[in-house]
C-alpha cells in the first residue's frame, strides 16, 4: 500500500502534479489526485518523512533532471516538478523539524533594494526549493539593514542576490560590505545572478559565487556542498 | 485529401489594383506593338490561324515571324486557362491543390543546378590555446549526377516544409546522353519521393517516354489524368519578347496531352528588360500572356501556372542578382498580376547570390523568403538548397532552408484572436494576479505540447561557437540515413522493361538481388 502511495507521487512529481486540479504530460493522469492530496493519504498511512523525501519526491525530481537533460523536458515542466515538491516540503517541514532529518540547506533570496524585478529570482527559489533546500523568499526591493538582519537572526547557509538593472546591481556590493560590517559575511555563501551582474563582478565585490540561472546554482550550491 | 500548404490572411500587396490595371493595358499594348518575334513554326501558324496579325521576316539565317496578338485572343486564353490547378504526387496526400484567387501558398524546391557542392568538416586547433579546437565545413564543387538527384528526392521527401519537388540537378554521368536524360530524371526524383514531380524537358522526343513512364506509376492514362503526378516548366518565351523554337515546340507537344505546365518568364531587369520596376513588369506580364495565350490555343482549358523568374542585373558583372530586393518587388507584383487573372502562380524566392552555405545565403534568401511568401503565391518555387543563382545545388543549405520555412509557415498562420479566447485569457489574468508570484509559467504547459509555439532554431549550440553548419550537416545524415519509399517492385519491373534508356544502376530491386 505505501509503496503504491510512494510510486504514485513520484508519477505525480514526474508530471509536475501538485493537485488534481493540474494538468500534467500524460493526459491519463487526468482528475486524478495529484502530488498534496496523495501526501496526505501517506502521511495517514503512517509513511515516514524521510521515506518521502528520498524515494517520491528526490527519485521523481532526478527523473525530471534526466528528462530535462535531454531536452524531453523544458524549463516550465521542470517547475511545476519542483513547484509540486516544494509544496509537498512545506507540509513535510514541521515533521522534519521534530524529527533529526535535515535539509539540503537554508537559503534565503532577495531582489536587492531599488529593483522589482523578480522572475528570475523566483524561478531560482522554486527550483532551489523543490530540490531539497529551505528557501527562504524575502522579496523584492529589500534594504541591505533588512537581509542583514535575517542573515543574523535565521543562520541561512546560502544567500541569494538579484538585480536586473545596471543602477541596482551596485546594491549587492552594499549588502557584501554590510555582511562584512556585522562579522557576517564568513557565515554565509553569497551567490548573485540577474542580467545585469556576471563573474567578473561578483569577484569585483567579493561574492562566492555568479549564477547564470536556477540551473546553474543548484550546480555552484552542490560543489559548496561537496566541500563542506 | 491534399496537402494544407499555408493559407495567408490579407496577403502582402506592393502594387495598388489601379497600378495591376495599368500594368495589364502596358503587357496587352506590348502584344500589339512591337509584338512578338517568334522562331517556331507552328507557334506563328497557331497564331495566325486565330486571327493574330503574323508576319515572316525577311531575309533572316533562322526562319523567323514577327507576331502581334490582338487583345481578343489573351482576353478568350485567359478566360479558358483553369483557375485551379492540381498537380498530383505518387502519395495522392501530397497532391497541391492550387486555385488561382486563393494566397494558398506550397513551397517547392528547385531549379537546375549544373554543380552539386559537397561537404566535409576539418578540424583546426587553435594557435594561441592548442587544447581549442573548432570544425570549419570545406565545401567542394563537382559535377551533379544521377545519384545526386536521388539524394537530394529523398531528402527532400523526408522534409515535412517541402510540399513538392522540382528537380534540382542537372545529371551529367558520363552514360548520360541528350536522349536519355529525361527518362532517368524524371524516374530518379519519381523514384525517391512520393511527392509531385516538376522538371523541364531536355528532348523533345523524349515527352512519350516520360509520360509512359508517368502512366506506370499512377496505374494508367487516365489515372494520370486524375492525378497528374509530373509536370513541366517550360521558358518558351526569351526576354525581350521571343518565342524560342524548340522550348515552344516542347510547350505546344506538353499543351496538347493536357499535363499541367508553367509558362515561365526569366527577363533580367537591365539587360533583357527595363531596369526599371514598371517595365520589367509589362513585359514579363507580355511574356506570360503570351505564352499562357498559345497554349489555351493548342488545347483550350489545359492546366497553366503564370511563372515569374524576374531578377535584376548586378551592376558588376551584369549577371543575375536574385539576391537584390528589386528581385522581391518584382515577384510579389507578379503574384499580384497572376492573382487578377486567377491563374495560380508559379513565382520565385530564395536563390541567393552567395556560394556557399553561410551568413550571406541565410540573409539573402530569408529576405524574399519571407517577403514573397508573405504575398501568397500558391506555387513558391523557393530554391531549397540552391546557391549563387541557379548555379549550384546543396543539400546541407536545402536542411537550412527546411527550418527556415518552418518559421515563415509557423509566422503565416492565422491568428487565433476570438471571443472565447480572450475571455479565457482575461479570466487567467485575474487568477494570475491573485496568486503571490504573479507569473503565467504554469499555463505554458498545455500550449507548449500542442503544437501552437513555434519550435526553437534547431541548430542552435550549446555554448557562444556557431555551430549552426555542424548541427545541420548532423541532420542531413540522418535524413540520408532514413529508408526511401521506392516505386514498388512490380511497376518498376514495367518501367524498365516498356521504357528504353533508363540506366541499370537506378533499378533498386536488381542491385539488391
Amino acid at each position: 500500500m505505501s509503496e503504491d502511495i510512494i510510486g504514485m507521487i513520484k508519477e505525480n512529481v514526474i508530471q509536475g502534479r501538485k493537485t488534481r486540479d493540474d494538468i500534467g504530460i500524460d493526459e491519463s493522469f487526468s482528475g486524478t489526485p495529484g502530488v498534496l492530496e496523495l501526501m496526505e493519504s501517506a502521511l495517514a498511512s503512517n509513511v515516514s518523512p524521510e521515506v518521502i523525501i528520498t524515494d517520491a519526491l528526490t527519485a521523481g525530481m532526478q527523473v525530471v533532471g534526466e528528462k530535462f537533460s535531454t531536452k524531453e523536458y523544458f524549463i516550465p515542466d521542470m517547475l511545476a516538478s519542483a513547484d509540486a515538491v516544494g509544496a509537498a516540503m512545506d507540509i513535510l517541514k514541521p515533521l522534519l523539524e521534530a524529527s533529526d532529518v535535515e535539509t539540503r540547506g537554508k537559503f534565503v533570496i532577495a531582489t536587492v533594494k531599488g529593483d522589482i524585478h523578480d522572475i528570475g529570482k523566483n524561478i531560482v527559489a522554486i527550483l532551489l526549493k523543490g530540490t531539497g533546500y529551505d528557501v527562504n523568499d524575502l522579496g523584492i526591493d529589500v534594504p541591505e539593514d533588512k537581509i542583514v538582519n535575517v542573515v543574523r537572526d535565521e543562520k541561512p547557509d546560502y544567500l541569494g542576490l538579484s538585480a536586473l538593472l545596471t543602477t541596482t546591481m551596485v546594491e549587492m556590493d552594499t549588502v557584501i560590505k554590510a555582511l562584512e560590517e556585522n562579522s557576517l559575511r564568513d557565515k554565509v555563501k553569497v551567490l548573485i545572478g540577474g542580467a545585469a551582474v556576471s563573474d567578473e563582478y561578483a569577484k569585483e565585490i567579493g561574492a562566492d559565487a555568479f549564477c547564470a540561472d536556477g540551473f546553474q546554482a543548484i550546480k555552484v550550491l552542490e560543489k559548496f556542498e561537496a566541500a563542506r | 485529401m491534399p496537402r494544407e500548404g499555408v493559407l495567408v490572411n490579407n496577403p502582402l500587396e506592393r502594387i495598388s489594383g489601379e497600378q495591376v490595371r495599368q500594368i495589364h493595358d502596358a503587357s496587352i499594348e506590348i502584344l500589339k506593338d512591337p509584338g512578338l518575334l517568334c522562331f517556331n513554326k507552328r507557334a506563328a501558324d497557331i497564331f495566325h490561324q486565330h486571327g493574330a496579325e503574323v508576319s515572316e521576316i525577311p531575309g533572316s539565317d533562322t526562319p523567323c515571324w514577327h507576331i502581334k496578338i490582338p487583345e481578343k485572343l489573351v482576353a478568350d486564353a485567359l478566360d479558358s486557362a483553369p483557375k485551379t490547378v492540381i498537380l498530383g504526387a505518387r502519395n495522392p496526400d501530397n497532391s497541391l491543390v492550387m486555385k488561382g484567387d486563393e494566397p494558398r501558398v506550397y513551397f517547392i524546391t528547385g531549379s537546375e543546378t549544373n554543380t552539386w557542392l559537397d561537404v566535409d568538416f576539418s578540424t583546426y586547433v587553435s594557435k594561441s590555446d592548442p587544447k581549442k579546437e573548432i570544425k570549419v565545413p570545406e565545401f567542394k564543387p563537382r559535377r551533379g549526377m544521377v545519384a545526386d538527384l536521388c539524394a537530394s528526392a529523398h531528402v527532400c521527401e523526408r522534409l515535412e516544409t517541402v510540399d513538392g519537388y522540382i528537380r534540382t540537378v542537372n545529371i551529367q554521368d558520363k552514360d548520360i546522353t541528350e536522349d536519355n536524360k529525361d527518362v532517368n530524371k524524371f524516374f530518379a526524383c519519381l523514384n525517391n519521393t512520393t511527392k509531385h514531380v516538376m522538371s523541364g524537358l531536355t528532348s523533345l522526343n523524349q515527352l512519350d517516354n516520360v509520360v509512359k513512364m508517368a502512366e506506370l506509376v499512377a496505374g494508367g492514362k487516365e489515372n494520370l489524368k486524375e492525378n497528374p503526378l509530373i509536370s513541366f516548366i517550360t521558358c518558351l518565351v526569351k526576354s525581350p519578347l521571343q518565342f524560342v523554337d524548340d522550348t515552344t515546340e516542347s510547350f505546344i507537344e506538353i499543351c496538347r496531352r493536357g499535363l499541367p505546365v508553367v509558362v515561365s518568364s526569366a527577363p533580367q531587369a537591365g539587360t533583357s528588360a527595363p531596369i526599371k520596376e514598371a517595365g520589367i513588369m509589362a513585359q514579363i506580364n507580355a511574356e506570360v500572356l503570351a505564352g499562357i495565350t498559345l497554349g489555351q490555343l493548342v488545347n483550350k482549358g489545359t492546366p497553366v501556372l503564370y511563372g515569374s523568374v524576374p531578377v535584376r542585373a548586378r551592376m558588376d558583372n551584369l549577371s543575375d542578382s536574385y539576391g537584390s530586393v528589386e528581385t522581391s518587388q518584382y515577384n510579389i507584383d507578379c503574384v499580384q498580376m497572376a492573382r487578377f487573372y486567377r491563374i495560380p502562380n508559379y513565382s520565385t524566392s530564395g536563390v541567393c547570390d552567395t556560394k556557399i552555405p553561410g551568413q550571406q545565403s541565410t540573409v539573402e534568401r530569408l529576405f524574399s523568403d519571407i517577403t514573397v511568401a508573405l504575398s501568397g503565391p500558391q506555387y513558391l518555387h523557393c530554391a531549397f538548397g540552391l546557391l549563387d543563382g541557379n548555379s549550384i545545388f546543396s543539400l546541407l543549405q536545402t536542411v537550412l532552408d527546411d527550418a527556415h520555412f518552418k518559421m515563415i509557415k509557423f509566422f503565416l498562420k492565422s491568428p487565433r484572436i476570438d471571443g472565447q479566447e480572450l475571455t479565457d485569457m482575461t479570466k487567467q489574468i485575474r487568477d494570475v494576479m491573485d496568486t503571490p508570484q504573479k507569473m503565467f509559467i504554469q499555463y505554458i504547459r498545455p500550449v507548449m505540447r500542442s503544437g501552437e509555439l513555434s519550435a526553437p532554431y534547431p541548430f542552435e549550440g550549446d555554448g557562444e561557437d556557431d555551430s549552426v553548419l555542424a548541427l545541420a550537416y548532423e541532420r542531413l545524415q540522418e535524413l540520408l540515413a532514413k529508408p526511401v519509399e521506392h516505386i514498388d517492385q512490380a511497376t518498376t519491373s514495367r518501367i524498365f522493361q516498356e521504357i528504353p534508356g533508363l540506366l541499370p544502376r537506378l533499378n533498386v530491386y536488381k542491385q539488391e538481388k
